[in-house]
């Protein structure tokens, strides 16, 4: 009667995984409008908001007869060490990638709570997949979703004028998607274990508009965390967005980094270690239960 | 004699303070096809859960399959198919997908899923629509393709949860030939809740109603429809009810008699001959009889004496009345 079957702990991982993204690239209208948002803060906040013109744009003081030359050099000091670089729009746009992991990443907790409410996680309950794949899958498609989306917004970028250090390397490029990969882990377990006690999609919106914007502004996305008050340092210190964004600018765009990469490194790998497997040792006590 | 398919053994739940399913026992046997009856909330749901290893039993334990659903709870999910009652298929893929899904949940190899997919969705009649995306199915479709589905894995048990739920009649009757076919020609056991009655009466080999977590009467339709003990009267009064049941539990041969809102309803045997014999002594008293009805016993009646109340004037909390109306709109999309 019970003929072959493969159950093996991992049975079942790669076909949920893939349906999730079938849902995605099946639906390219969706995926173009959740690539809005960083495109605007790119063409529009990065563009409009030219830090480098500022200083280079003939300032001109009355009295004082100082060559231009002076007050250029003058000026992209200023904005190197500021900013790590002379370049904002480059500057925004590595801070773009980590906005749009992160957006993809919290709505992975919304495609739990969907499958939840239309009674497709009872009827996963009923079949003899692991409930550890249950929640990887969620995680897996989030982490590759993230990374795809984030490729765009790269090419995008890159189409509008950002610019890579001259010496870029194949391996710079790698440690940039390891980052994203590692902060994208992290987030989607940690809302995918949210989403799964939190019983409406409703509260699920919530959370999710609650925490977005205050983890990207209380992060160096935007601006460098040198200028930053002192009580809001401490919290961008340990927002992985920071570390994220500080590893790729610094791979990149050759920026000068808050930290040493090393450390950027270790932090993410502890945040997504962590988390991930809070997230999913968690989740699969609660499913379980 | 086999083992039976489904054994519970002192099946409890607990939710808080509230029993939901109290002790309950009951035997399946293989090739049966057994209703779960009961108003909401009365456990029925609970009671499949357990079943079907979704919830965890508080005391006691049930064995499916052979398999204890506590110890043993994923050979048990591996040997059951399990269709719910609402609609689980993924309607942003097609159904040859939803099935190629399910295949993968149960590690079926990628060749036998490929034809056991095409051999169901022959069964179920969807071999035109397999590659049509689930959300332009129409209720019919979708829940044939639920159970398909639910068969992927051969099971030797199927549970279904309200299977023609909001589905227009000739779907419904269709549903039922899919379902007595499989216990025909696979000797599959067949564990069905529904709310159409007629549909418990007429498919079922065996009907269990279940009121307040407990087991309030087991046996097979015709058994239960004998236990009323005859016919069925109903008498509409106008006036004094109460003097009116005095009245009639004073004349010999009476079995039930039970008000219900302004009427009066009793089993007797013979009714025929007993209704004259009722409407004489209730005339004699100066109580006026508006209606009177006599009925040989349905599972309305059977339903009514075990739970108190008909089906329709049953509430039920707010999570479940919004499933059950997802579940009906999407059946008549």
């Amino acid at each position: 009667m019970m003929e072959r079957q493969n159950l093996g702990p991992l049975h079942g991982l790669w076909s949920l995984t893939n349906r999730e993204l079938k849902k995605w690239y099946k639906a390219p209208f969706i995926l173009l409008l959740s690539l809005v948002q960083p495109v605007l803060w790119l063409g529009l906040f990065g563009k409009a908001m030219n830090l480098g013109n500022m200083f280079t744009s003939g300032l001109n003081i009355p009295g004082l007869n100082i060559p231009k030359q002076v007050i250029d050099q003058i000026g992209t000091e200023l904005i190197k060490s500021t900013f790590g670089t002379t370049d904002y729009f480059s500057f925004l746009a590595a801070g773009m990638l980590s906005f749009i992991v992160l957006f993809t990443s919290m709505n992975s907790g919304m495609m739990i709570v969907w499958d939840r409410r239309l009674g497709f996680l009872n009827k996963l309950l009923t079949t003899p997949v692991s409930r550890g794949s249950i929640i990887m899958g969620k995680v897996f498609s989030a982490v590759i979703r993230s990374l795809v989306q984030a490729t765009i917004v790269l090419v995008i970028a890159l189409l509008l004028g950002m610019q890579f250090r001259p010496n870029i390397s194949a391996l710079d490029i790698v440690g940039t998607y390891v980052a994203l990969f590692l902060m994208s882990l992290g987030l989607s377990s940690l809302f995918i274990m949210l989403a799964l006690r939190s019983t409406s999609w409703e509260s699920q919106m919530a959370i999710m508009n609650l925490l977005n914007l205050p983890l990207l502004f209380a992060s160096n996305a935007f601006y460098p965390v040198k200028l930053m008050p002192s009580w809001l340092k401490p919290v961008v210190e340990i927002n992985p967005i920071s570390y994220a964004n500080d590893i790729s600018r610094q791979l990149l765009l050759g920026a000068t980094g808050m930290n040493s990469i090393w450390f950027d490194f270790a932090f993410l790998l502890a945040f997504a270690a962590i988390f991930s497997t809070l997230g999913i040792v968690l989740s699969w006590r609660y499913l379980n239960s | 004699m086999s083992s039976p398919a489904i054994k519970a053994i002192n099946l409890t739940k607990k939710y808080g303070s509230l029993l939901a399913v109290d002790h309950i026992n009951f035997e399946v046997a293989v090739g049966e096809i057994f209703g779960l009856l009961g108003p909401n909330g009365a456990g029925k749901s609970t009671t499949i859960g357990m079943l079907t290893t979704l919830v965890k039993p508080t005391e006691g334990t049930a064995l499916v399959n052979g398999f204890d659903v506590i110890r043993q709870s994923s050979k048990v999910r591996a040997s059951i198919g399990v269709v719910l009652q609402e609609y689980t298929a993924d309607e942003d893929l097609t159904g040859w997908e939803n099935l190629m899904l399910a295949a993968s949940l149960y590690g079926i190899p990628n060749d036998v899923a490929k034809e056991r997919a095409k051999e169901l969705l022959e069964m179920v009649e969807l071999a035109n629509a397999a590659n049509k995306k689930v959300e332009n199915y129409s209720g019919g479709m979708r829940r044939r393709l639920e159970i398909a589905m639910g068969l992927i894995n051969r099971p030797r048990i199927l549970f279904l949860d309200e299977p023609t739920l909001g589905l227009d009649v000739q779907t419904r009757s269709a549903i039922w030939t899919y379902i007595t076919k499989l216990k025909r020609e696979y000797n599959m056991t067949i564990l069905v809740t529904t709310h159409y009655l007629e549909e418990a009466d007429a498919y079922c080999d065996r009907i269990a109603i279940i009121d307040r977590g407990r087991i309030a009467k087991i046996g097979t339709p015709k058994e239960l429809k004998e236990s009323l003990g005859g016919d069925i009267i109903m008498l509409q009064i106008v006036g004094n009810v109460d003097l009116a049941k005095q009245v009639i539990m004073s004349i010999d041969g009476m079995g039930d008699v039970r008000i219900m809102d302004n009427s009066i309803w009793i089993t007797a045997k013979d009714g025929g001959s007993m209704a004259p014999q009722i409407l004489e002594a209730l005339n004699k008293n100066g109580v006026r009889v508006a209606k009177i009805s006599i009925t040989e016993p349905t599972m309305d009646e059977v339903y009514m004496k075990y739970t108190g109340k008909s089906l329709r004037e049953e509430q039920s909390n707010w999570e479940e009345a919004m499933s059950t109306m997802r579940t009906i709109r999407k059946a008549r999309s």
